[in-house]
């Protein structure tokens, strides 16, 4: 019989464990309290793949970010996700600043971060011309990447439940328990039995973890606001701009994203509740006024969208990864936060690793590649697109202007192995709705569109799960209430 | 490479009002080799969706509704076997007139024009646009699509609004929304004046006691997977929330109706020369941008008021691009069009000194100004006065100038004084 594993969280952890337990003979169930994948930090944070300089020298962030920075590039050529390595800089503005700066780039050498440099303010001005002008000089890290979390994680999602991996969506876990030699894991209306559990649950992985071990541990849920600017088509930051970084994390940074737009912030606010993602006028005033100082000429006139997610930082700020000690069986990963993106792909690996090895898990012998997604309509040439709408007459149909994005798109987006069933999951994988206009004009034509894939009324179409209908009702049924 | 290039007179980018008052014009003055390419299913543009009535009073003297006044462009450009291809989206304008566009039916197809005419239209200030914090439920729509959601597809997006912003859409949704059973709780708007039409103000909330708060905006928008509420501010001279001045109300749904934006991706791309105040393509008193033979007109040029002048400044813009076929170009001294005190975004940036004619200088006041007039000046010389009892911002102003009166090339300057 095969060994029952239960993941617990579907976010970029949870789905890159996934994926990599999906190599082994095992019955592979993954258990997400939102509707649908990276519904939570992993799909709202800065999109940045961290060098390396930031972490304590001997932390697992330190180890884990180098390793995952260093693995980035393939990983994501492997699930034909977009990655870029455009580099970063942390400007300082002052001589303390400057120490500071000096400091980092110690440090990154000492966590063994490759192509660092300390740059004069010539240097700084001559690579970044946008750059405020006070600036003193600037640690440059070629190594940083960029990437969009979201895509990453329903790439890994896909391959994941392209090898078996079973996907269980509004399913929020209360509780884990020892049972006959494996573990009863409750959900608010379902109970799943597992040989082997793996808590990567994010801003409730201290709650899981403390109900197994007697090492308490406490999760700070620490928010995020960040502004959205459209594509950026004047190139006014080709590299992620830091600040110097203070106690509560790397600073407000300018950074273009993986597809050209310009991402502001985040904040940092421990708050008491873990779903509280509301932005705050203080909030997304703050970032304005402290990213003002990397970028004197910032303007929102552009402005997409705002958002924010919540940090799930461990007290004692490392990240904890691994078996959940004296509990044969149970494995976790605790307190990801920044620079977890970064990490997953050797959290993953280290974790996937030692699972294998103690639960004696045996590989598959059909283990099938990642299916890289097509190229995207909007950066295809001519010919490109004259073969792409040969192949489907759908790819005739624009639905989203802003982001160039057609029918055909979109209803493979939902027939993903891991598809779309909101608008928003259309959106985050397809980018129908990210542009300028936000979804004004494609959303109704996007909720046709899930409403006949999905065999759904109209009405039973969300914006991202549960509760979240669009519409509150037909025309003639509003007639017979008046 | 024989799929490529399709050659035409002139293409038109879009098939709503602009489009179609373009493409007849255009075809009426002997233009045969004329092609509409219009993104959606149906010619008609967004006043398939506006099924109120109170279009074409100026032009028909009629009161019509949206699809009403559409269907006579439509009815029109049908009787005289204009070729509009519908479900064909644009996807690229060059300034040397390559057009590229793709469909289902024909796939990617390349056209070269002799003259193009952008029509696009505009499209509506999303929520990330104005940065009003708070949460990300749904319920939140801009109100053409809410629009859209009611009248196109028959759905009601939510039973309790709040309507932020007073323009025209949003003003016409409260009272439609009204009428199908939905409570409007409120509309407010962030400026001292409403930027709708006196009309619909007294037609869409005072006849359905829907309250108006002017210096008031949204400050912050509750709700998990829903909405459930909103809070509401007033502002003081700045702009700014006053606090202590919120006032909260429990709604599904919250309407935006906080401007509209000239769509010019498209004119960006073939490198028009846009104007900051207008967000449209600056151009002569021809409707000719700074691309020789690439026209714009409509909302895509400035946002209007009425289809009434969309419709007169299209015909316009369709006349002259046959007439640039004619001649090959519009060469010759121009006289510059600027905006003085109280003004914004005059319209057009520059008159052709070709031949005597009565252009209309059209423009949005920056404020608002009692008994005022508008002047257009050159030098010294006054060259038209118009008096009103009152400008506003939500109300455009036309001033038809006689060309004869210009002296010389210097600027022509359009202000608004106190009488």
């Amino acid at each position: 019989m095969q060994k029952k594993v239960l993941i617990i969280g579907a976010g970029v952890i949870g789905c890159a464990v996934a994926r990599g337990l999906s190599r082994y003979q095992i019955d592979l169930t993954v258990l997400e309290r939102g509707h649908d994948v990276c519904e939570g930090a992993s799909k709202a944070n800065s999109g940045i793949v961290h060098a390396g300089f930031d972490a304590k020298p001997g932390t697992m962030k330190a180890r884990l970010n180098v390793e995952g920075s260093q693995q980035y590039e393939s990983f994501c050529r492997e699930l034909g996700v977009p990655y870029s390595q455009p580099g970063a800089m942390v400007l300082a503005f002052s001589d303390e600043e400057m120490e500071t700066v000096q400091r980092l780039y110690q440090q990154g050498i000492e966590n063994g971060v490759k192509e660092l440099s300390v740059l004069t303010a010539a240097e700084v001005l001559a690579l970044e011309p946008n750059v405020n002008k006070e600036v003193r000089g600037a640690l440059l890290a070629k190594t940083s990447g960029l990437v969009s979390p979201y895509e990453l994680t329903y790439a890994l999602a896909d391959h994941a439940a392209l090898n078996g991996a079973h996907f269980i969506f509004n399913q929020e876990v209360s509780c884990i328990e020892k049972a006959n030699g494996g573990f009863v894991v409750k959900t608010q209306d379902t109970r799943y039995e597992a040989d082997v559990v793996i808590n990567c649950s994010g801003v409730s992985s201290a709650m899981l973890h403390n109900q197994l071990s007697d090492d308490k541990r406490e999760i700070i849920y620490r928010r995020g606001q960040y502004w959205l600017l459209d594509h950026d088509v004047n190139r006014l930051f080709t590299m992620t701009m830091f600040q110097c970084p203070s106690k509560m994390g790397k600073g407000v940074l300018v950074s273009p994203t993986v597809h050209g737009n310009i991402l502001l912030g985040p904040t940092a606010e421990d708050i008491p509740d873990s779903r509280d993602t509301d932005t705050t006028a203080e909030g997304l005033a703050n970032v304005l006024r402290t990213a003002k100082k990397t970028w004197p000429g910032i303007s929102t006139r552009t402005g997409i969208t705002n958002f924010s997610g919540i940090r799930a930082h461990e007290k004692n700020d490392d990240f904890l990864v691994g078996p959940v000690s004296g509990v044969p069986g149970a494995y976790e990963t605790v307190g990801i936060e920044s620079p977890g993106l970064t990490s997953a792909p050797a959290i993953a690996r280290l974790l996937v690793g030692t699972i294998a090895e103690n639960e004696h898990l045996t590989q598959k012998a059909d283990f099938k590649p990642a299916i890289p997604l097509p190229k995207p309509f909007n950066e295809m040439n001519d010919d490109e697109r004259r073969q792409a709408i040969a192949e489907n007459p759908l790819n005739g149909k624009l639905i989203c202007r802003c982001e160039v994005v057609t029918e055909a798109e979109i209803r493979a987006a939902i027939r993903r192995p891991v598809g779309a069933t909101s608008i928003d999951g259309v959106k985050r994988r397809t980018r129908a709705g990210m542009g300028r206009c936000q979804g004004g004009f494609c959303s109704p034509r996007v909720a046709e569109i899930l409403s006949e894939e999905l065999g759904i009324p109209m009405t039973e179409v969300t914006k991202s799960g549960n509760s979240s209908k669009l519409l509150v009702g037909r025309l003639e049924d509003s007639y017979a209430e008046v | 490479m024989a799929a490529y290039g399709i050659d035409v007179d002139i293409l038109i980018v879009g098939a709503g009002p602009a489009g179609l008052a373009a493409a007849v014009a255009a075809k009426e003055t002997g233009i045969d080799n004329l092609v509409v390419l219009e993104r959606e299913d149906h010619p008609g543009g967004i006043l398939r969706q506006c099924i109120h009535n109170g279009f074409g009073l100026h032009r028909y003297n009629e009161e019509l509704t949206g699809p009403e006044y559409a269907q006579r462009d439509i009815d029109k450009a049908e009787a005289l076997g204009i070729d509009i291809r519908c479900g064909t989206t644009v996807l690229s304008v060059e300034a040397d007139h390559t057009v590229t566009a793709v469909s289902t039916a024909r796939g990617l197809e390349t056209y070269k024009a002799k003259a193009i005419i952008m029509a696009m239209g505009c499209r509506e200030r999303p929520r990330g646009a104005i940065g009003i914090p708070g949460a990300r439920s749904a319920g939140i729509y801009t109100a053409g699509t809410a629009q859209k959601f009611v009248n196109l597809e028959g759905f009601m997006p939510g039973k309790r609004i709040v309507i932020l912003g007073s323009g025209d859409i949003g003003l016409i949704m409260a009272r439609r929304m009204t009428l199908q059973g939905a409570k409007v709780l409120a509309c407010v708007e962030l400026m001292p004046y409403s930027s709708g039409l006196k009309r619909n103000i007294v037609q869409c909330l005072d006849d359905y006691g829907i309250p108006l708060y002017l210096s008031h905006t949204v400050t912050n928008i509750e709700g998990g997977d829903r909405l459930t509420g909103v809070t509401v501010a007033k502002v003081d001279e700045h702009r700014m929330p006053i606090p202590g001045s919120e006032i909260h109300f429990d709604c599904d749904t919250l309407l935006l109706s906080v401007g509209l934006i000239p769509e010019n991706e498209l004119s960006n791309q073939a490198g028009l020369e846009i104007s900051p105040f207008t967000s449209g393509p600056v151009v002569n008193d021809v409707f000719e941008s700074s691309v020789p033979g690439i026209f714009a007109c409509g909302n895509v040029l400035h946002v209007h008021d009425l289809v009434d002048y969309v419709s007169q400044e299209s015909t316009e813009a369709g006349k002259a691009a046959a007439e640039y076929i004619r001649r090959e170009s519009f060469n010759g001294k121009t006289v510059a069009v600027q905006d003085g005190n109280g003004v914004r975004g005059t319209v057009p940036q520059k008159i052709l000194l070709d031949e005597d004619k009565k252009v209309n200088l059209m423009f949005r006041p920056s404020g608002v100004f009692e008994k005022a007039q508008a002047i257009v000046t050159q030098g010294d010389t006054v060259l038209v006065k118009k008096r009103a009892q009152i400008f506003t911002p939500g109300e455009m102003v036309v001033i038809p100038l006689d060309t004869t009166k210009l002296a010389g090339e210097d600027p022509v300057k359009v202000s608004i004084e106190k009488v």
